[in-house]
């Protein structure tokens, strides 16, 4: 059985909680009754027949021809086309169980066995992108508010907000202490909010941070996941970055700091993961939901038929995630590899003369160049990204796109090409800083 | 060369009936007409204006049509001459998007999206470009390929995973609204699929995982929340949820009966429409299912040519969902929305298709689904929510390779027909001899069987009645008619492509048996 979890109130959207999602019309529950009593002509004669599914199985042996006579096409499925027709044929937003299986043991991996996640908690979505827009439609009503702390990625202005009407209140973070999150800020933050007249529903923390690149010390966790309850909200860990730390033990989970408390308030806490960043496989559109509240589970369940995962790649990663001799290795070269090019980006910003905050996870370095703004407002950090971008021909993102509340501040990635590449990259910026010191001592002189 | 002003429009234009400018009076009074006397100064004025305003913006095209060159405009066909009066009301009045496709579909301003659009304009290589800008902007990590290259190509039985379908390929993040292939192969199959008769343009398609996002991307930017679709009856459940759930747009149903063979009437469409009107609820668009689910007939010609102009006149929006397109069996013939758009004087950007593989090729679990729209801001907006439901890569590959593969298509195509066909006859032969009558249907993989002798009461709970007993007695899942809001109660979807020939004497048999215990308690 899996893990069980007392369940009192903290609520949830109008939208996660109406019936408009239908399924208790008899269209879909003939569909449950045929689920858990399918007709087969050998194995159980008595059966129930599916005839209120339009569902085409007339011609697939067609398929199966192509397929095996195409072992190229085939290859991306897996093995010639046995078991094709099944899966082609799959739509269940249950997802494939040896699939979530595979997933709850990967994120158990990742956090070095300290958790332990119930495949049956775990939704499928395709990508942390729709995860996380599916939690804010699920937790927050239009309108209402997420706390979210300063620097955060870009695209949580869309996935968060766009069709779900929510609003980001941030949590202000600055370098006075390493853009920790403290509590007066958590505090802070939540006053701003019904200052502006807004409910708030949640707090959505990444875990590790972009742009940050770096780990949320357990402490800190510890205090979040008071304040959350406290207030009687939601907590939303997006751990995306989970398995890109450089060393394991740095990283601690929130579902970590829940077994801890004996899963006690875990109702309101909700993880997001993908393999997009670990596995660098973004295409595929793998994303998962897991939370310890049953209503979301099946509420976000029912939701994902928006945005289910093919179940072909379902099926091509549910080996290779069970295959634990394969992910333990792979999964301590990529920690190495990041590691290494790190070193190499940080030692190489500071030989031209430019600190990053000390980082020990994700893909990006976090940079500081406010000693080089015109003026240390936004627009000079713009006028700076300006420049980088048309003159020395790099993109890299401007801490203001990311809500931050010091303007200088850029966020770097460093995993998305060869090494030469990068050496490029920072020949490229040890010429520029050359060219300003240059500038600069003729103006002085 | 001298420019004289003319005040009357060209001659091709004028319709002295149904001028213009006659229409465009009329419209306005519309809400007087219809009873709102209370409001009546509040009407007048701003019908007053507007009649005021359109006699000046007619005086000033007239002058305009004089300084330019004016095209050669070949004679429009005139079916009816609300269709002429269509060309003017559709360069005035243009159909609107929802606030939020407004808002999406406008470029972004937040510099970390222009950044990364500046690299596609001008990427750095190595040995092609080497003075292009680095992407330093995207988090992305590329570092371990060759690991999960190796396991792949370890583990994927006696084959080799070829350069074509490498991991390098399909791994990184591709377009949110699929790879330019993809979309290439779609519209060759949606040509094949639609009879021929029709070109499809790869740059007015926006992929989705299935055709369930295409619809609920669709919703969100075509109505805003409260706003409401017409949608003829009965029709697919899973509307409800795709439509009303999120995006908060009612369906308003506009009844077919079985005296039509449910097919649509304009009557009842106009009806449905003003009662809304009534009702102060904002009618944005009309969404039928053609060929229909759960019916299974295919709308004719003339129909569509009648569903434009309501649309037109009304200008709202038309969602044709066409998932069913390669299912066909009988005699007629089907017509895609997309191929009685050529016309000259349609407004193209009111109309919208939904398509999909989970139907016509059976891959419902790989998740393929397209919104083919000819307006530009909902291309651009359904581009950008398509990043809640891409499809994924290596499906994206693998069903690129099958579609590309004409001959393969094509056997598909006509066995698959002829399968189906075999299926329903024999299976809709069988019914009748139970004395189960089905609608007439020439697409699809269902019937629509009429049971409504079999119920008692003759009501919503007499067929939830007979439907629990199929379902626990005769262990056979069917769909009643209300799921599907059909008005007529008794009325079963009973899909038969789930079956094999060789089976349907066992579920006849089942049937059966229900009918009998039917007829022997009444």
């Amino acid at each position: 059985m899996g893990i069980e979890i007392e369940q009192p109130c903290v609520e949830l959207s109008n939208v996660a909680v109406s019936e408009t999602h239908g399924e208790n019309s008899p269209y879909f529950a003939g569909w449950k009754a045929y689920d858990e009593n399918p007709y087969d002509e050998f194995t159980n004669p008595s059966g129930v027949i599916q005839m209120g599914l339009a569902e085409n199985q007339v011609s697939f042996d067609l398929i199966e021809k192509y397929l095996e006579e195409h072992p190229e096409e085939a290859s991306t499925w897996g093995n010639g086309a046995s078991g094709f027709r099944e899966n082609a044929l799959f739509q269940d937003y249950h997802g494939l169980k040896t699939f979530r299986t595979a997933m709850a043991s990967f994120m158990e991996q990742v956090r070095g066995g300290r958790a332990k996640f119930d495949p049956q908690r775990i939704v499928l979505t395709a990508g942390a992108t729709a995860a996380n827009e599916l939690l804010t439609f699920i937790l927050a009503n239009p309108g209402d508010a997420l706390l979210v702390p300063t620097p955060y990625y870009p695209g949580f202005d869309r996935d968060l907000r766009w069709r779900t009407g929510v609003n980001i209140v941030p949590i202000n973070c600055d370098s006075s202490n390493n853009f920790q999150i403290t509590p007066e800020a958590l505090e802070a933050s939540y006053k701003d909010a019904e200052a502006m007249n807004f409910k708030v529903r949640g707090v959505l923390i990444t875990n590790p941070s972009n742009p940050l690149g770096i780990t949320i010390p357990r402490e800190v966790l510890e205090e979040i996941l008071d304040f959350v309850t406290r207030k009687n909200i939601h907590l939303v860990s997006d751990e995306i970055y989970s398995g890109s730390v450089f060393s394991s033990s740095e990283f601690t989970s929130v579902a970590e700091i829940l077994e801890a408390r004996e899963n006690r308030n875990a109702e309101r806490v909700h993880i997001v993961y993908s393999l997009s960043k670990d596995l660098g496989l973004p295409g595929f559109r793998v994303g998962t939901i897991y939370s310890y509240n049953d209503k979301v589970v099946t509420t976000a369940r029912r939701m994902s038929s928006f945005t289910l995962i093919s179940s072909q790649t379902q099926h091509l990663l549910a080996s290779m995630l069970s295959d634990e001799r394969f992910t333990e290795s792979y999964m301590e070269t990529n920690r190495e590899r990041l590691r290494k090019r790190y070193q190499m980006i940080i030692e190489g910003l500071r030989s031209a003369g430019i600190e990053c905050l000390n980082g020990n996870a994700g893909l990006f370095c976090w940079m500081n160049m406010s000693p080089l703004l015109e003026k240390p407002t936004r627009e000079g950090e713009l006028e700076l990204w300006n420049t980088i971008l048309l003159q020395v021909k790099l993109n890299i993102s401007p801490g203001s796109s990311c809500h931050c509340s010091e303007p200088g501040w850029f966020r770097v990635c460093f995993a998305n090409m060869s090494e030469h590449t990068l050496e490029i990259a920072l020949q490229r910026i040890r010429d520029f800083m050359a060219r300003i010191r240059t500038e600069t001592e003729t103006e002085s002189a | 060369m001298t420019q004289t002003r003319k005040p009357a429009p060209k001659p091709e234009a004028q319709n002295p009936s149904f001028s213009t400018s006659g229409m465009k009076l009329i419209v306005p009074l519309q809400g007087v007409v219809q009873g709102r006397g209370g409001l009546l100064l509040g009407t007048l004025v701003p019908c007053a204006l507007f009649y005021f305003l359109q006699l000046y913006l007619k005086r000033r095209r007239s002058s305009d049509a004089t300084c330019a060159t004016p095209p050669s405009e070949p004679a429009l066909p005139r079916t009816s001459s609300r269709s002429n009066l269509s060309a003017r009301a559709g360069s005035i009045s243009r159909v609107r998007i929802s606030r939020l496709a407004s808002q999406i579909s406008r470029p972004d301003d937040s510099l970390y999206y222009v950044g990364l659009d500046r690299v596609s304009i001008d990427p750095f290589h190595a040995l092609h470009n080497p003075h292009g800008v680095i992407q330093l902007g995207l988090s992305d990590n590329k570092l371990c390929f060759d690991l999960i290259g190796e396991w792949f190509a370890r583990s994927l039985e006696g084959s080799v995973v070829s350069t074509s379908l490498s991991i390098n390929g399909i791994a990184p993040y591709q377009t949110f609204d699929g790879m330019m292939e993809l979309k290439m192969a779609l519209s060759d199959f949606m040509h094949q699929v639609m009879g021929e008769s029709v070109k499809f343009d790869p740059s007015n398609m926006v992929l989705t995982a299935g055709a369930t996002p295409a619809i609920e991307i669709l919703s969100f930017c075509l109505a805003d929340h409260g706003n409401a679709f017409l949608v003829p009856t009965p029709y697919y459940p899973g509307f409800d949820r795709d439509v009303r759930w999120r995006p908060g747009v009612d369906l308003i149903p506009v009844h077919c009966r079985s005296a039509d063979n449910f097919n649509l009437n304009i009557t009842a469409l106009e009806q449905a429409y003003s009662q809304a009107r009534k009702r102060g609820v904002k009618v944005r668009g009309i969404l039928i299912s053609n060929p229909s689910n759960p019916v299974g007939n295919i709308m004719t010609q003339d129909m569509l040519y009648s569903l434009l102009d309501f649309a037109e006149e009304k200008n709202i929006h038309i969602i044709a969902d066409e998932v069913f397109a390669g299912s066909t069996y009988g005699s007629e013939k089907f017509v895609s929305i997309a191929e009685i758009l050529d016309s000259d004087y349609i407004d193209k950007s009111r109309v919208h298709i939904i398509y999909g593989l989970s139907k016509d090729l059976s891959l419902a679990g790989f998740r393929v689904g397209v919104i083919y729209s000819f307006n530009d801001s909902v291309l651009a907006a359904a581009k950008k929510l398509s990043r809640f439901s891409s499809i994924s890569a290596p499906t994206q590959r693998l069903v690129t390779s099958m579609l590309s593969d004409k001959r393969f298509i094509r056997e598909y195509f006509e066995t698959n027909r002829k399968r189906i066909r075999q299926v329903h006859d024999e299976f809709v032969d069988c019914l009748s001899k139970l004395g189960i009558k089905c609608a007439k249907s020439s697409a699809g993989m269902f019937c629509w069987a009429d049971m409504s002798g079999l119920i008692r009461p003759y009501s919503e709970k007499g067929e939830i009645e007979l439907w629990e007993k199929f379902l626990s007695v005769a262990k056979i899942n069917i769909t009643p008619g209300s799921s599907c809001h059909c008005i007529e109660p008794g009325w079963f979807r009973i899909c038969f492509t789930t079956i094999t020939l060789e089976e349907i004497p066992l579920v006849i048999e089942r049937i059966r048996r229900v009918v009998e215990s039917c007829k022997s308690s009444s």
